[in-house]
């Protein structure tokens, strides 16, 4: 190896990169960034392992409901429930590992699942003298629960990275530069961007969906026309996003950045692979206005819990809303060439 | 003649670099309109005002009476013109003719797509997909896009760059075939064989202003009054070279002359052979020298 050789074009690379002070930025901004949420969500004592439904029968217990016999077991969260069909609901859809309703001496466990088998082997000694239950109604498995989040996950890829980094590489080839040569008006260029990844993600979604579904006989409690309306909703306003982030940049490298800044915190908070119940008021108001999570949701609410359009309205509302406001954003940023 | 283009006190600002400054000209319907220059002279930047894709500073270009510029271009005069850009990419995993009907189906008017096939000799590789192009084949298909609305006026910013001479031929073939069809076509380029061949008008552009304007031979004309008369340095004998004050240039000898038959008669009366004698005009690279102090590819 010439070291002469290599060591100009190492050099030279390195003048490359530090000049581009956007790249740069975001190298120094992102690990950063990243610390600073994990050290957020991930702050106390240490994580907690399981998740436990506290339900305590009269108003009188609902008040002392921390002061359970139960919680000085670490690395165990106790969320509080006034009714026991919803820390049932919770339980049968693995948002919670163990129900636990104290005045009446009973005790619930899903199982198919691990983790509701493992906190009942952790209390078996405190729950002497406790009626054992199992979540009634349809068994639903991790697989169904994890379902949506993954799909979803999957759209959110495709419409992020297939529309942000086409665009910055035709606005960098100068693609952008010849099309606006033309009659051709940002609006158009723009909306068939959109409807045509909405098409690819729609359509590759429902194949791995069926696909999958062969193979796995997923739950399903709603109805599929609800589940595709909700997944076209997710995949615009995921479009939508993907189209702002890329409304400007010319470099690869920045939207590579701006695209992970955008993806990482839909894929750790928007309960994609595990449930936020039980974790700070504050993430989960910050997960609300994450796309991902109403697509996530809503999903998850029509395939498991068999709810309707109008029952998921908020989640739709919240879809379109944010649509709307980064389609505006979008189209007001967008050009066709940063000038120099 | 009618006036096609109107550039009036044209000025475009980069920060602390001026790269248009000030420049006026007029083109005329269906001449050939160079723009020459070296690299960084501000032709691109001319020509791309004049697209309606970058923004003047100051300045306004008049397309047929009707004022447009940048970013307030009107879309309706984008019907009417064809551009060629100097570096432009096309969409991958497109074939030829899959990219002539997406173009197409941007305008109202359009050729008819077997006319642009022959027109530019597309029919050869009309299946190809536009990655897998040669240089010359990628000009052509870029030139057809350009014209593919039949346009009235066709820019082409430095078209034959990268062309080896046959493919620059051939392009040059297709212009004049073009320029036969009373089309106004604005060009820049940095080859001065490519302007004297197909340019009726040029302006010469240095460090963004206008150092010189006319037809090539106008330019010629009033710049250069003698012509270059090169013999082999053997042939001459030195007492007449240092007698007349030539030039003795790597085996040659160069004798300026405003007279070639009084400098004929000179050497035939000298009897020196004549044998490998090279008689050459002065061109356009020779004006932009004259005029700058350095040379078009600098």
């Amino acid at each position: 190896m010439n070291i002469k050789r290599f060591f100009a074009v190492f050099k030279a690379r390195n003048i490359e990169f530090f000049r581009d002070k956007s790249s740069l930025g975001w190298n120094l901004f992102f690990p950063v960034l990243l610390l600073v949420g994990f050290s957020f969500i991930f702050s106390g004592e240490g994580r907690s392992a399981y998740k436990v439904g506290w339900v305590e029968e009269t108003k009188e217990a609902q008040g002392k409901a921390q002061q359970n016999s139960f919680a000085d077991t670490q690395f165990i969260d106790f969320i509080d429930y006034k009714d026991i069909e919803t820390a049932k609901g919770k339980l049968s859809r693995h948002t919670i590992d163990l129900v636990i309703a104290n005045q009446s001496k009973r005790y619930w466990v899903n199982e198919e699942s691990v983790k509701s088998y493992l906190v009942e082997k952790v209390f078996s000694d405190k729950l002497e003298g406790y009626t054992r239950f199992e979540t009634s109604g349809k068994k639903i498995r991790y697989l169904d629960w994890v379902l949506p989040g993954i799909l979803a996950m999957n759209m959110m890829f495709s419409s992020l990275f297939g529309v942000g980094y086409v665009i910055v590489r035709y606005r960098k080839n100068a693609v952008l530069k010849r099309l606006k040569a033309t009659p051709l008006s940002a609006f158009e260029f723009v909306s068939a961007q959109l409807l045509s990844r909405l098409f690819i993600v729609m359509l590759t979604s429902i194949i791995v969906y069926t696909g999958c579904n062969f193979l796995f006989n997923f739950f399903m409690l709603g109805s599929y026309f609800d589940l595709f309306i909700i997944g076209m909703l997710g995949a615009f306003c995921l479009i939508s996003l993907g189209l702002l982030v890329a409304s400007r940049s010319k470099s690869e490298e920045l939207i590579g950045g701006l695209l992970n800044v955008s993806s990482w915190p839909m894929m750790m908070l928007s309960s994609v692979w595990f449930s936020l119940e039980g974790a700070p008021s504050a993430l989960k108001v910050f997960a609300d206005f994450l796309p991902l999570t109403h697509l996530v949701a809503g999903a998850r609410e029509v395939i498991i819990e068999g709810a309707t359009l109008s029952d998921i309205s908020y989640h739709v509302n919240c879809l379109l809303l944010m649509s709307a406001v980064f389609l505006s954003l979008g189209a007001y940023l967008f050009s066709w060439n940063a000038e120099r | 003649m009618s006036v096609a283009i109107c550039v009036q006190k044209l000025t475009k600002q980069y920060k602390d670099v001026t790269a248009v400054d000030n420049i006026s000209f007029t083109v005329e319907q269906g001449h050939c309109f160079g723009l020459l220059g070296p690299n960084g002279a501000g032709k691109t930047t001319t020509i791309e005002i004049m697209e309606g894709i970058i923004s003047p500073t100051a300045g306004q270009v008049i397309y047929k009476g009707k004022e447009y510029q940048g970013k307030k271009v009107d879309k309706s005069i984008s019907q009417q013109i064809g551009i060629q850009f100097q570096h432009t990419a096309l969409q991958d995993f497109l074939t030829v003719k899959e990219t002539l009907n997406l173009f197409s189906s941007f305008y109202q008017k359009t050729l008819a797509q077997e006319q642009i096939i022959e027109l530019c000799d597309l029919k050869d590789f009309l299946n190809r997909d536009n990655r897998l192009l040669s240089g010359g084949q990628r000009q052509r298909l870029l030139l057809a896009l350009a014209l593919i609305n039949d346009p009235d006026i066709i820019f082409l910013d430095e078209p034959t760059t990268g062309l080896d001479p046959h493919a620059r031929r051939n392009f040059w073939q297709l212009i004049k075939n073009i320029k036969a069809q009373n089309k106004t076509i604005i060009l820049t380029t940095h080859y001065m064989d490519e302007a004297e061949q197909l340019c009726d008008d040029i302006v010469i552009m240095d460090q963004g202003k206008i150092i010189e304007a006319g037809t090539p031979q106008q330019l010629l004309n009033k710049h250069f009054s003698e012509v270059f008369i090169y013999l082999p340095a053997e042939q001459v004998p030195s007492v007449l070279v240092e007698q007349n004050q030539w030039k003795k240039l790597a085996g040659r000898i160069e004798i300026t002359s405003c007279n070639v038959e009084q400098t004929l008669t000179l050497l035939m009366n000298s009897e020196v052979s004549l044998a490998g004698l090279h008689v050459k005009s002065a061109n356009l690279d020779d004006l932009f020298l004259h005029l700058t102090g350095h040379s078009l590819r600098e």
